[in-house]
Order: C-alpha cells, then structure tokens, then sequence
C-alpha cells in the first residue's frame, strides 16, 4: 500500500512491449490491460508527482527527525508569535511551540491512521463485497441492505458518535478510537466496487472454466476473481486513504479526534484558528501540508482509475 | 407538401436541372493518435429522383462514413473530409458555411439510422423529437407541431399514432422505433434519403415491412435513397443501382441486374458468391478468405488484391486500377475486368 | 411511477430503522457508564444523572431503550439537552439559517459545476478542460476545516471582502462566503461527473441523430445533451447532502453561524451527549428523506426509470 507502484509493476511485467514510434498500433499481439495501464502510467507526469509526493509524507511520517531536529513538544510562552527563524522556519504558535516541528511531526499520527483504517476498510469491503458478489441471493440480499443502510447515515456524523464514544477514556489519546471508527464506517464504496466487479467477474468464461474443472469458493475467488477486481479496489482504497486523512484532521478540529499531547495537523489547525487574527501562520502551514497529502493520494487514485479505464483514454 | 418547401431558396445556387446528388472523389480520413486511418478513399456516384442506390460492402469498408460526411455529421476531430465534392443540385454542400449547411440537412438531405433505439434521444418523447423539426425549421408553435407529428407518425403506419406521440422511445418496438426514424427523416420531406442500414437490428418479417414502407414513400414523394448495407437479398429486392465498396473506394458501380448476373470487379463476384443460395443446397458455401485491411495500412495497388484471385502483378503496384467503363452507366476499378465479367 | 414510489419508500423505512439503530446503538451499546460516556469529562450531578436514566430508559434492556428513542423520533421528541433545553425547540431555532445557507451553497455549488462541466466536457482535452481538471483535484484536497478556516482569513480577514463571521440574523452577503465554501465541497464531484456524463453524451447515437436533423450546435447541446448529462449530476446531490451536512458542522463553527452545525459543534465541544445524539438522529432522518426526494426527481427526469 505504501508504494503505489508496486501494485502496478507486479502486474505489468511485460515492460518490454517496444515503443517504436514510427508504426504504432501495428503490434499484433494481444496486450493485457495491465500492461496498458502500466505504460499509460510511466507517461503520465501527475502519476509521477503524486509517487514522488507520497514518498516524501512517508519519509515524513517514518523518520521525522530526518525534517527538523526540534522537539515539536518543547514550547515556551516566552517565545508566542515569534516570527520565522534560521530553525523555526514557520515561526511559533500562540504556545510558543515551534510550528515547523510540529507540521513535520503530525505527518506520523495522520498517516499512521489514515493507512490502519484503510487497511481496515478494505478488509472489511472484501469480506462483504466479495461474499456480496459471489454468494448472490439471500446473502447478496442482506448485505446489501446492510450496505445501504450505512450509506443511509451521513458519514461524519457517524463517526462522531463512534469516535466520542470510543474515545470516553481519558486516558488515552484517542489514536485508537479515530483508526477504528474510519475503518469501520469507510468501507461502503469500495465493498460495492468490489461486489459488482465480483459478480462481472463470475459471469466470465475463465470463471466457468475453472469451476467446472472443480475449484473450490475459496481457490475461486483468490485465483481467479481477486486478481481481476484487484485493480479498482485499490483505486477505491488510494483514495480512501487521502479522505481518512481529511476526516481525521475533521474529528480533530470537532474535538473527537485525537487529543491530549498528540501532535496532528487536524489539532493543529484547530488550536489555531481561534487566533487566526493574530498569527495565520500556524494555521496555514498544517493546512498546506494536509491539503498536499491529500492532494497526492487523490492525484494517485486518479491516475490508477485513468489508466486502468480505457473508456476514457 | 409544397408549403413546407419554404426553405429551399436557403440553398442558394440550386439549379433544378443539376443531377439530385452528385459525389466525386470523396476522401475521410481519420486522425487519431495511432495514426490516420483513410476511411475513404475516392468514393463515387451518382444519385437521381427515385432512384434507389445501394452501398454495398463489409463493415469498415467506409460506407456509413460516406454517408455522414454527405449529411455533415462526422464527428471532426478525428474524422476530416481531405477531398472531393458533395454536390446537391449543382451546389457543393461541403464548402456551404456551417449555417447554411446544417439547413440541407432535413430539409434536402436526410438520414434514418441503424439502431432507432440509441438514435433516438432516451429522455424526450417522440411527439417532442418529431416536432423540434417543425418548430426549428419551420417556426411553428408547439400545438401545430404536434398535430403534424401525429400526420407524420400515421403516415409511417403507427397504430393509434395520436396517443402514441406522448410516448418515449423504449416504450415502442423494434419496428415501431424504426418507423419513428422514418418519419423524422422525411418531416421536411426532403429530396435525398440516406438510410443507413436501416433494417440489421431488426427480425426478417419486420425488415420486409420497413423496406415496403421506404419504397413506398420514395414513389409518393420522388425521393432519391441511398441504401447503405451489407445484406444482398434486401438489395436485390430494392435497389435500382449498387456501389460496390472496398477499403474506402467503389470499386464497382453497376446497375443491379447487370452486376447480379455478370459482377465485373472480383470482390463483387466474390460476394455474389457468398450468398447462401437454396439451389445450391448441400455445396460448400464460399467465403472470400482474408480480411479487408486495416484503413490505417491500405496494401498498394488495388486495396483488394491480397484477397483476389485474378491479381498479378501490377494490381500490386501503385497507381491503383482507375475506374474502367464496363458500359454506359457501369464502372469497375480492375485491371482484369474483361476477364473478370467474362467468366 | 407509483411501483417506484412504493419500492423506494419501502427502502426507506428499512434503512431507516437500520440506520437510526445503528446510531443508537454506536452511543449506548455495551457501555459501562453510558450516562458519565454521555457527559465526558464533566461531572455529573446525582438528579441530571436521574432525570437521563429516565429519559433514555436505561435501566430497561437495551432493545426496549430502541424502542422508546424511536418512538421519541416519530413523535416529535427528541429529549432534552444538558443544558436543560428542549432539543426539538434548540433544532427549530436552528433550522432557518441553515437552509438558507445549505440552499445557497447548493445552488452556488451546483450551477459552478454544472456549467464548468458542460464547457469541460464539450472542450475535452483543451486547455480549459485541463485547468478545471487541476482545479478539481486542488478542490478535492481541500477538506473542509483547512477550507473555511483559510477562506476566512484570506477573503474575511486580509482581504476584507467578505465578513469573516456571520450572526443569528445573518443577510445574505454575510452568508456568501460560508457558503461558497460549503458549496465548493460538492462542486469537485459535481463538475467531473457532469464533464465525464456530456462527453459520453456527445459521442452518442442520438447526438448524431439531432445534428442529421439540422439543428443548431446550441440546441443540440442545450437541450439533447444536457438533458441526459443532468440525470447523473441529480442522483449526486442527494449524495452530496451527506457532505454538506459535515461540512455545515465546521463551516458554522468557523463562521460563528448559529444553524443547526454550530449547535452540533457546540454540542461536541462541550460534550453534551444528548443534543449530540439528538441532532444526529434528526439530520439521519433528514438526509434519507431528501434522498428520497432525488430518487423521485431522478424518476422525473428519466423515463425509462419512471415506466419500468
């Protein structure tokens, strides 16, 4: 999941298709859509901005210190409002903490979240889409039903009653209860993907083949079904995780989110926009780099989808 | 019906002695990002009042292409229309300017569609469709519109055609919808009919009825029809002349009787031959072996003569065969034709 | 049209009862305390503990404590907050500001995209076309709290084109810029589908036909084209209204707007369990029933839905 080009490479070996300029769409053999998407991706400059991008958050989010060697939690109120300096670039908040410090460290809370609760969704989306998809019938009927019914509730209401009352203790900082309360309500869109490339996927030839030849549900749908609904899920999920980065910093800004001496840029940009008159730096910098964060993984997504959807090209 | 002739002086020019409609040298080709493909290449004929011609050939052979680069309707990018003349009574219509060009459309030369289902707007009901034609072109108001709407629909044989003008398209059937089609093509009883294999998406009874009722209205109003389709039994039944198409040109054009009993280009023959044909029963039926070639790699010489039996070798070489009079009214592109007919 | 009608309302209460179980459930189920859960960090009186013992019947088993809060819903009551007030008396102080401003970001919203889209769609692949592709990838990585924040400070406070805040009896142009902000979280969405809907809309059959039948580029696109190219965009604001609501709860918490978002963001903030409960269950019911509403629109404007 870190590395979106892992999940095109290891399904487009054929790299080797030759580019000759001069008589194009003379190939006569057949070309996989994979290996379409792939070569269609390499020439896209957003792909490559958006990959360059997420490497760097992740940098940011892994090894902070490598960013700033100032300690985001050292603040003196000596220093409140002081501007822009040789190491705190973007100067210091109404606490006098270091701004800097603090943007480069709430990468890690935010990433770290975003990616456990779109693991989670995910996991989730598949059990449903794809039992969903497969089983049809009642089952289909059911889940469904269930799906809508999530769909039913708005979902950052939802997930405030979820995260308030995960987060009830005060003891903890409520990392845990914002990861789980995004990977259960965010799973909907990728489950009905996942359960309408299913059931595409199950009408197939290839499909029909291999069960008639005795393969088992489960060899099914991981031999033959997943590999081919594989590519939009993962478009669904590249997105999702740039959206629970957003709702992260939502919860935050409400006050369910993250609290206590958690560092993120959703409390960040909560902290300071009661004193946006005063000071706009401290808002604008957390800002900025969620708004880029997001921006990265959406532009991800979009050129995956781009790719992989012929119908656009 | 000649009140509604109020915009033919639109056309400017017009001379009523000029043939009905006149191609010449017509090339289309399409730029796309993998190449330019040349969809047409040199298309020919000639087409007077109720007169029936067919287009005949394979599909991507250029013949709907033909056909929407004579109404204007190609979709450009990628399609562009490189060479030759569209002359309707004397005017090249190609080189009218936009405004002027998009009135011969309906009102002299109209269009009905392979597959009245998608061709017909899904969302807007037919009475509406059929009466835009009035409301646009003739400024009537909506009441009368209708009223004639309904004249139209009872004039292509709709059952009931007062109620059935409130209905949508997916509520009609297959030959129903196509009838529909007729009548907003002949609203503005226009002099050309373009009908663009108008019976494939249709059962074989319905079909005979749809091309009864094409013939019909041509005789009630002069019309001159283009047939454009790859069925040789409904030609034969209709058509008074036939062009051929391959890989873009007329290869061959002819009246009907004489290329059904002695073709004069070996694609024609080849085709001839590869109808079913019941006192044949039990023979092995023929196939003309190859495919046509991509429009984006046309072979030199004659297009046709990976496939052909009688080729040598200059029908491998550029310039390709001219058009050869066989006869009077009949042209055929091959070198060998003699040969060919005399067979 | 009656059939769809029926199936669709049926839906309806289905989710409804789904939805208003789960979000009663996500509050009350398996808590310890559910009262001191309600309350947050704040201490609790013994008669407040009472009185909401009471009111949410907790001492009951839990599918009778479903029971009453439904019961509650459909009868118009909906409790009261920690506060003291009622919650149907707060939601009616609440109401008017908020529609007004939701309407306007709606319309502001939906007529930016709908027309950006028609011209995007139209010119594909041009230059407009791809400034408003990076102009809706730059939106959708605005999520709403680095939005109204930003928006305020720039055209509210620096610029001082706007007002930054905005009061109980707002005017309009105070309202403008919260809601352009609000607006803008549809408009993202909005403008791709309607540019991806008329660029599959001019490549087909019935556009030919339309052009065969002489008509004029305009009407073509105006009334052929766009006809077909809204049905999509319509099914999306249903959708959206989900998000407008969020976008409401931090809009008006930024703004100082006193609508139903800020009661909510207020709620939240001083941990007020039951307004927040109250207020959820209320706009749940309000966002089923506009889907509702756009389900039927889009059977209005879709005649192969309306007779299937």
């Amino acid at each position: 999941m870190s590395d979106p080009s892992v999940i095109t490479s290891s399904e487009a070996p054929n790299t080797d298709v030759p580019t000759d300029p001069g008589g194009p769409l003379k190939t006569d053999k057949p070309r996989s859509l994979a290996g379409d998407a792939w070569r269609d991706l390499r020439r896209n400059w957003i792909f490559w901005a958006a990959s360059v991008l997420v490497l760097i958050i992740l940098l940011m989010a892994i090894w902070p210190t490598l960013f700033t060697s100032a300690d985001p939690r050292s603040c003196a109120l000596s220093r409140q409002y002081d501007g822009p300096s040789g190491s705190a670039y973007f100067g210091y908040n109404f606490q006098g903490c270091d701004t800097f410090a603090r943007t480069i460290h709430g990468a890690r809370a935010s990433i770290q979240i975003a990616v456990v609760a779109t693991l989670l969704s995910g996991l989730i989306a598949l059990v449903i889409g794809m039992s969903s998809g497969y089983f049809g019938r009642w089952v289909d009927a059911i889940l469904s039903r269930f799906i809508d019914v999530v769909l039913g509730i708005p979902f950052l209401l939802a997930a405030i009653v979820l995260a308030k009352r995960l987060s009830a203790d005060p003891q903890n900082n409520g990392v845990w209860a914002v990861t789980v309360t995004l990977g259960v309500l965010g799973w909907t869109t990728a489950a009905r993907i996942m359960r309408s490339s299913v059931i595409s996927a199950k009408n197939q030839d290839y499909v029909a083949a291999a069960r008639m030849l005795g393969a088992g549900p489960g060899r099914l749908m991981l031999r033959h079904i997943l590999p081919n609904s594989a590519a939009p899920f993962v478009v669904v999920l590249t997105i999702l995780l740039g959206i629970n980065i957003a709702s992260e910093a939502t919860l935050s800004f409400l006050g369910v989110g993250l609290k206590g001496n958690a560092i993120s840029w959703g409390i960040s940009i909560a902290e300071a926009s009661p004193y946006v008159r005063t000071a706009a730096a401290p808002l604008v910098w957390p800002s900025v780099f969620l708004a880029v964060t997001v921006l990265a993984f959406i532009m991800l997504g979009d050129a995956i989808r781009d790719a992989f959807d012929p119908k656009l090209r | 019906m000649t009140d509604i002739k109020a915009e033919f002086e639109a056309v400017p020019g017009v001379d009523p002695n000029a043939p009905l409609l006149e191609v010449t040298d017509l090339h289309v080709e399409f730029r796309t990002q993998y190449g330019v493909a040349k969809a047409v290449n040199g298309a020919n004929f000639r087409l007077a009042p109720r007169e029936t011609l067919a287009i005949l050939g394979e599909s991507g052979c250029g013949k709907s292409v033909t056909a929407q680069a004579i109404m204007g309707i190609l979709d450009s990018p990628p399609g562009f229309i490189t060479r030759g003349e569209v002359r309707y009574r004397g005017v090249d219509v190609l080189k009218l300017p936009e405004n002027e060009r998009r009135r011969v459309r309906a009102n002299q030369i109209a269009m009905i569609f392979q597959d009245a289902l998608s061709a017909l707007n899904p969302v807007f009901t037919v009475g509406f469709q059929l009466g835009e034609l009035f409301r646009m072109h003739r400024g009537m108001s909506r009441a009368d519109a209708k009223k004639r709407s309904i004249e139209l629909l009872d004039q292509v044989k709709i059952p009931a055609a007062a109620s059935r003008v409130n209905d949508f398209p997916h509520q009609f059937s297959g030959g129903m919808r196509q009838r529909v089609m007729i009548a907003m093509a002949l609203a503005l009883d226009p002099e050309v009919l373009i009908a663009d294999e108008p019976t494939t998406a249709l059962d074989v009874t319905v079909q005979a009825q749809i091309m009864g009722l094409l013939a019909e209205l041509q005789q009630q109003r002069n019309m001159g029809l283009i047939l454009i389709t790859h069925d040789m039994g409904v030609v034969a039944d209709v058509a008074d002349r036939i062009s051929v198409m391959y890989a873009g040109k007329v290869v061959e054009e002819a009246p009907v009787y004489d290329i059904y009993s002695r073709p004069a280009h070996p694609y024609a023959k080849a085709l001839l031959e590869s109808i079913p044909r019941l006192d044949m029963k039990g023979q092995q039926l023929s196939v003309i072996k190859g495919l046509p070639p991509a429009l984006t790699n046309i072979p030199p010489g004659c297009p046709f003569n990976p496939r052909c039996g009688y080729a040598r070798d200059v029908c491998r070489q550029d310039p390709p065969p001219p058009p050869y009079t066989v006869a009077a009214d009949r042209t055929a592109r091959c070198h060998f034709w003699e040969e060919v007919v005399s067979s | 049209m009656f059939r769809y009608f029926v199936r669709r309302l049926l839906q309806m209460v289905l989710t409804f009862f789904g939805a208003t179980f789960i979000v009663y459930a996500l509050m009350f189920a398996n808590q310890d305390d559910p009262l001191q859960a309600l309350a947050g960090e704040r201490p609790l009186p013994e008669n407040q503990r009472q009185a909401l013992t009471e009111l949410y019947h907790l001492n009951e088993p839990f599918i009778v404590q479903y029971g009453y809060y439904m019961q509650g819903l459909l009868t118009g009551d909906f409790g009261r907050s920690l506060t003291g007030r009622q919650i149907g008396d707060m939601m009616a102080d609440a109401w008017p500001v908020t529609i007004k401003l939701a309407l306007m970001a709606i319309v502001i919203g939906a007529t930016f995209a709908v027309t950006t889209g028609v011209i995007s769609g139209i010119r594909r692949g041009g230059p407009f076309d791809t400034s408003t592709l990076v102009f809706t990838l730059v939106l959708l990585a605005l999520p709403i709290v680095v939005l109204a924040p930003l928006a305020q400070l720039i055209f509210g406070i620096k610029f001082q084109w706007f007002p930054a805040t905005a009061g109980r009896d707002a005017t309009f142009f105070q309202l403008l810029l919260p809601a352009i902000v609000l607006g803008s979280l549809v408009v993202a969405t909005e403008l791709r589908v309607t540019r991806a809907s008329v660029a599959e809309n001019l490549r087909s059959d019935y556009v030919r036909t339309a052009r065969a039948k002489g008509l004029s580029r305009r009407r073509v696109i105006g009334v052929h084209v766009l006809r077909n190219s809204l049905i999509p965009v319509v099914t999306l604001i249903g959708v959206d209204l989900g998000g407008l609501m969020s976008g409401a709860i931090v809009t008006e918490g930024v703004f100082n707007i006193p609508g139903v978002g800020f009661n909510l963001f207020r709620g939240i903030r001083t941990e007020d369990g039951p307004l927040v409960v109250g207020f959820v269950s209320i706009l749940t019911i309000v966002f089923l029933v506009s889907n509702l509403i756009v389900d039927l629109l889009y059977a209005a404007l879709d005649p192969r839905i309306r007779y299937e």
